[in-house]
């Protein structure tokens, strides 16, 4: 028989659990404004210091020493090309590995070293990958501070998320899909170029996206094999010179890239030159965000469309 | 598979062609297995030239400068006619930046975590996850100049006496970048967590925070702690947040609101004046990095073994 005062003390718990239910619901919802807000606070200030810099001239003007003249032509364009030979280098590369380490790979110490160090490989800090290209790209092999050295770098630093991207996206196919495969007599290459790479390939699509763009947004590595702050010239246009030994010039090039572009003009102690930078920033940011928004739309569409 | 036992056979005049087609596709089958496999072995290779270079160049740096100097000297002056080579002076920026980072972005990250995972909703979920990671995505750079122009002068009203360049203000917004990395491993962790626990605790008349609290963050320990493992490894690893807005300075202080250096911005300084290949300022970046090699690889196996030691398997 529970007497009225132990009902009032058992309602008085309920409700006390009750309110720190809700209090923490408030707390959670709180800490993930903070996210919020710190982004979009992050992205107004960016917008409003910076867009009214932006203008046909910054896009196409060379950076220069006077703030309101210097533009980001170099730079867009030095991403660009050090993201072509990082996407060259890094997208056969990983997927090649992540096919092997799902289709092929026995079950053995070989392949356990392999994953093992693939994911230690993911925490290694990015900054230490620009030592290993200073010590081994840069003099060893003597590539000099080229846009060959920048994208090799960032191909190493991008390789686990593409290798780790392509293997979800192969495990995430049936594996009734192999066995038919199989059983039509086809051989382990057969099955994965004919079925597993076209199946997996919007999934691998969308960790090269979201690899690359980290890679844009890599300002450390790159500084660390003692690339340009200053360039005022463009590298020769990719492919076109004479055949043979004129095509492949550009990637010897010296060069610089967008965000060290902006950590230029971010150390600089005048007012117009930290403009210059907000702009940049912009649009470095917008670009990272289109291709992680891409990806996000991919990845959504992906899971809604196919039905096994 | 059955490559080498096919590759033997005798292949007598007049044999079907069936047969010399199963050769060559068995040829073609092990070289195109060779190419893979070479590329999932570069990895390896990967890590040993990063051990290489940077061993190979500290080894050089050691041959100047006796290991005791290194771990003790209280100074970091490479550069200067009196050198002092005293790694304590960057690890004190690295821990000290490190530390702030860590304690906005574990309980931030945490609350996140269990907040998406126990509490909200499938729609609020699916549009936070996005979101978060969208957070993570920006670079650091852009995080670097937000800590230097926005957060600093904001600080500097609340506490005049902060210098321009301090490391709260890095640390700050870098645990604000850590965030996502914390929250959605943890996350990950939480959902792993079978139904049948939650419903036996929900069963027992426990609230959504008890449950959430005693019965499903015990369960994921070790997701959790190889969450917040990461998120070290990253506040460590930090470069230019640290080299935009908290200065370049050596200073041997664990006070956050003083300009210091770390060793990753420490790299990135040298890295931007031009040294000769070989001098020994060149080689000091590279024991620099070694130092940031093996705490991170310290970090890692510490995860490795938190992972295994607090594994709950249902």
């Amino acid at each position: 028989m529970l007497k009225a005062a132990d009902l009032g003390a058992i309602r008085a718990i309920i409700t006390r659990a009750k309110r720190w239910d809700l209090f923490f619901a408030v707390l959670g919802l709180l800490s993930l404004m903070v996210g919020v807000l710190t982004f979009t606070v992050l992205f107004l200030d960016m917008a409003i210091q910076g867009v009214p810099r932006l203008s046909l001239d910054f896009f196409t003007n060379f950076p220069s020493r006077r703030a309101e003249n210097a533009g980001i032509l170099s730079a867009w364009v030095g991403t660009i090309l050090v993201m072509l030979v990082t996407a060259l280098a890094a997208v056969p590369l990983g997927v090649a590995a992540g096919v092997y380490l799902e289709e092929y790979a026995p079950k053995n110490w070989i392949t356990d070293i392999i994953e093992i160090n693939i994911s230690n490989l993911a925490g290694i800090p990015s900054i230490v990958y620009g030592l290993l290209a200073l010590g081994l790209f840069v003099y060893y092999f003597g590539f000099g501070q080229s846009i060959l050295s920048a994208g090799l770098t960032l191909a190493l630093l991008i390789l686990p998320v593409i290798i780790v991207a392509t293997r979800e996206s192969i495990r995430a196919i049936p594996q009734s899909i192999h066995e038919g495969s199989y059983a039509c007599g086809a051989t382990t290459w057969q099955t994965v170029s004919d079925h597993i790479l076209p199946y997996s390939s919007a999934g691998i699509l969308t960790g090269v996206i979201i690899g690359m763009a980290r890679a844009i947004g890599e300002t450390a590595p790159i500084i660390t094999i003692g690339a340009l702050t200053f360039i005022a010239f463009l590298p020769p246009m990719p492919f076109a010179g004479d055949p043979a030994a004129g095509m492949f010039e550009w990637i010897f090039a010296p060069f610089t890239v967008m965000p060290i572009q902006m950590f230029n003009w971010t150390s600089r102690p005048e007012a117009a030159f930290t403009v210059n930078a907000a702009a940049a920033g912009f649009v470095l940011v917008f670009m990272t965000l289109a291709m992680n928004g891409l990806a996000i739309y991919l990845r959504y569409h992906l899971r809604k469309n196919i039905k096994w | 598979m059955t490559a080498s036992a096919s590759l033997k056979l005798p292949v007598p005049t007049g044999v079907s062609d069936r047969l010399k087609r199963k050769l060559s596709r068995n040829l073609k089958e092990r070289v195109i297995e060779s190419i893979l496999f070479a590329a999932a072995a570069f990895s390896v290779f990967v890590t040993i030239a990063i051990v290489w270079v940077l061993v190979k160049e500290s080894w050089a740096f050691f041959e100047h400068v006796p290991v005791t100097d290194f771990l003790f000297d209280t100074q970091w002056t490479p550069l200067f006619d009196d050198a002092h080579y005293g790694i304590m002076v960057l690890l004190s920026g690295t821990l000290t930046s490190s530390g702030v980072a860590l304690v906005v972005a574990i309980p931030l990250g945490t609350i996140i975590a269990i907040y998406l995972s126990e509490f909200a909703g499938f729609k609020l979920r699916e549009i936070a996850k996005p979101f978060l990671e969208l957070l993570g995505g920006v670079p650091t750079i852009v995080y670097g100049y937000f800590a230097l122009t926005f957060l600093t002068p904001i600080l500097q009203k609340i506490y005049p006496d902060l210098p321009g360049f301090n490391l709260l203000s890095a640390g700050l917004v870098m645990g604000v970048m850590i965030i996502p990395y914390v929250a959605s491993l943890s996350e990950d962790a939480m959902r792993a967590v079978p139904m049948s626990l939650r419903e036996g605790s929900y069963a027992m008349g426990a609230t959504r925070l008890q449950t959430a609290l005693w019965v499903v963050t015990p369960a994921a320990t070790s997701g959790i702690a190889s969450a917040y493992i990461l998120g070290i490894s990253r506040a460590v690893g930090e470069t230019m947040i640290l080299a935009v807005a908290a200065g370049m300075q050596p200073n041997l202080t664990f006070n956050p609101a003083e300009p210091g250096a770390t060793i990753t911005s420490y790299i990135v300084q040298v890295a931007l004046g031009d040294l000769p290949h070989g001098s020994i300022g060149y080689q000091t970046i590279f024991a620099a990095g070694l130092t940031l090699l093996l705490m991170t690889l310290a970090f890692n196996l510490l995860g490795y073994w938190l992972r295994k030691r607090f594994r709950e398997v249902y």
